[in-house]
């Protein structure tokens, strides 16, 4: 405590105000500090009850086995296939979406300054990545299902590269603009053209993030059933044809737990656990790696 | 081109008087372009210079520049940040492998014309210039011109150190890679070329592929240099390089000014007038936008022909 008459008298002599203050003080941390709590205990109570319902049910099966169907030998089976589906379905989805949204949000950044276009797009981009996802199931059954005729891979993967885009593109842009501008100067200053200057220089040092905001992207699409209930369908079987039906892990568990077989909803209970293992371990390992490579390449700053 | 006004008399021959009538000793086109100074926007603090610095339109280049083979031309020059012009009529030639200094208050307009020279300014939108701009003949403003090839001639080095966030050995050979250079010998040789001629290489030979951005700031500063250096520039354009750094720092970028100079025509924009004084062969100084006087360094400090020059040069403002 600072001697009296060190203090400011005026304020001194108002010491119901310094309650006050201390007091606000420390109820807007313990606010805070209550809602960080609360948010963690709901997590947790979901978390234990997803281990208590599902952990009991994986089985080696759940991993190599396709469904059986009820009443057969070795039902209710696994979901080998829908691990697949979700994963070649992510995968399509990734490579049709992660490049046109970067470039986009490339444009929306390097590009668009002078142009009348910029602003729009933005202002589209954040109303699409807002759009219910069964908004998007619906388009893509309208679009492609109804005239191709029958459910499909392909139509899968759009619908949810569909719902990639906006988000990839509004995150590079975002992370592209932090970018000091004293290094585009400086890559210009060398001689570089504005290409290489971005593609040298802006996008490997916004990097970590993008690739940060992109598996956030993924990880959103992974767990989106909506959209591909409408789309890819459903499959009971392993496949790897996209222009088929095409089974994922999504519509596999909303398929499984509103049935009415036992084993089967059961089943539905691990492969959430699954799910949700899955986008934590994906975020876990690409926030590892864009640490490493972050670290090195910011070593000292 | 240039209009100088040469002058026998000691300085200062353009003074004038608080009221802001001419001194007898005035050329006759000086005291006609005084009247109608008045009615302009004027700064209140400055009284006096702001009469001069208003009206003139004309440089006092010094004769001894006439001696000098130009390697930049600038010739009535202005640009304009929109509505705002931030240059004014600027006319002054660049003397080839001499190391050329411009001076004068923020916002003169320094930085601009560095940065015009190189066309950086093209990456600010709405900006518009006058009059013209040669480099070894050819019209920097031209439409033919080869903007990417201009840049590589005029390395430039920064207020702010700004290394690329990658390793010290790939922040140097950036001019080489985005000519496509890959060949590993090349690199490692223009690295250390580069690096030497910054004299930076004995501290940093055995960590060159770590990250730029652990250097200190005046290593980082070599560094940007190196890395302009690279791109085997004919002109290295320096704006401020040493205003973000300590005194001992300072001091090895101005060795380092002194061992370029021959090799390189260099331009620095400096706030330092100790810094101009020690390291530079001409001077200019620019004031609201004009280069109100250009010539050797030593005589631009002792005897300027400018009052405004001499005001600036002694410390009396600014």
């Amino acid at each position: 405590m600072a001697s009296s008459t060190l203090r400011n008298p005026r304020r001194s002599s108002r010491p119901l105000y310094q309650k006050y203050l201390r007091f606000s003080n420390g109820l807007f941390m313990g606010l805070c500090v209550a809602s960080t709590l609360l948010i963690l205990a709901i997590l947790a109570m979901v978390m234990l009850y997803l281990l208590s319902r599902g952990f009991t049910h994986i089985s080696l099966d759940f991993f190599t086995k396709v469904e059986i169907a009820e009443g057969m030998a070795g039902s209710p089976g696994g979901m080998s296939h829908a691990l697949v589906g979700t994963g070649i379905l992510i995968g399509l989805a990734s490579v049709v979406g992660i490049p046109l949204g970067m470039l986009a949000g490339i444009y929306l950044s390097e590009y668009s300054s002078n142009s009348w276009l910029g602003a729009p797009t933005r202002f589209i981009a954040d109303v699409l990545s807002g759009v219910p996802s069964i908004v998007v199931g619906i388009l893509g059954y309208e679009l492609i299902v109804v005239p191709v005729g029958n459910a499909n891979g392909y139509a899968g993967a759009l619908a949810l590269a569909f719902i990639m885009i906006p988000i990839v593109a509004r995150t590079t842009e975002e992370m592209v603009r932090l970018v000091p501008n004293s290094y585009r100067e400086a890559s210009i200053a060398l001689g570089a053209t504005k290409a290489r200057t971005i593609l040298r220089v802006v996008l490997p040092t916004a990097s970590g993030s993008i690739i940060t905001g992109i598996m956030l992207a993924v990880a959103r699409v992974a767990g989106e059933t909506a959209p591909l209930l409408f789309t890819a369908g459903a499959s009971r079987f392993m496949t790897f044809d996209p222009q088929q039906p095409f089974p994922s892990l999504t519509v596999a568990i909303f398929l499984f737990s509103t049935g009415p077989f036992k084993d089967q909803q059961q089943l539905a209970w691990a492969g959430i656990l699954i799910l949700i293992g899955l986008i934590f371990l994906l975020n876990l390992v690409v926030r590892l790696t864009v640490h490493r490579v972050q670290s090195r390449r910011f070593a000292g700053a | 081109m240039k209009q100088s006004v040469m002058s026998a008399d000691g300085p200062p021959q353009r003074a004038i008087d608080m009221s802001g009538q001419a001194m007898p000793n005035r050329s006759p086109r000086v005291q006609q372009s005084i009247h109608g100074a008045g009615e302009k926007r004027r700064a209140p603090s400055l009284g006096h210079l702001e009469a001069v610095a208003e009206d003139e339109s004309t440089t006092v280049t010094h004769e001894a520049l006439e001696t000098e083979s130009p390697v930049v031309e600038i010739d009535n020059f202005s640009l304009y940040y929109g509505a705002k012009q931030a240059l004014f009529n600027v006319s002054m030639n660049v003397p080839h492998g001499k190391v050329t200094s411009m001076v004068g208050p923020s916002g003169c307009g320094k930085s601009t014309l560095l940065r015009s020279v190189n066309r950086l300014n093209d990456l600010i939108d709405h900006v518009r210039t006058e009059g013209s701009m040669r480099y070894g003949g050819m019209d920097i403003y031209s439409r033919n011109i080869n903007v990417i090839e201009l840049r590589k001639s005029l390395g430039m080095v920064f207020q702010k150190p700004n290394p690329f966030p990658m390793s010290i050995f790939e922040n140097v050979v950036y001019p080489l890679r985005i000519d496509g250079e890959k060949r590993k010998n090349v690199l490692m040789e223009v690295c250390e070329r580069s690096l030497r001629g910054a004299a930076l290489w004995d501290e940093v030979k055995d960590r060159l592929h770590e990250s730029a951005l652990g250097m200190s700031g005046g290593q980082q500063q070599r560094l940007c240099i190196a890395r302009a250096v690279a791109a085997s520039p004919d002109v290295l354009l320096m704006d401020e390089p040493c205003s973000a750094l300590d005194p001992i720092a300072t001091a090895k970028i101005e060795d380092l000014i002194q061992e370029l100079k021959g090799e390189y025509t260099i331009l620095i924009v400096t706030h330092n007038m100790q810094q101009a004084a020690r390291t530079t062969d001409y001077t200019a100084f620019m004031y609201l936008g004009r280069l109100i006087e250009y010539g050797p360094t030593l005589d631009m400090f002792t005897k300027p022909r400018c009052r405004q020059t001499e005001d600036y040069m002694t410390g009396r403002f600014g």
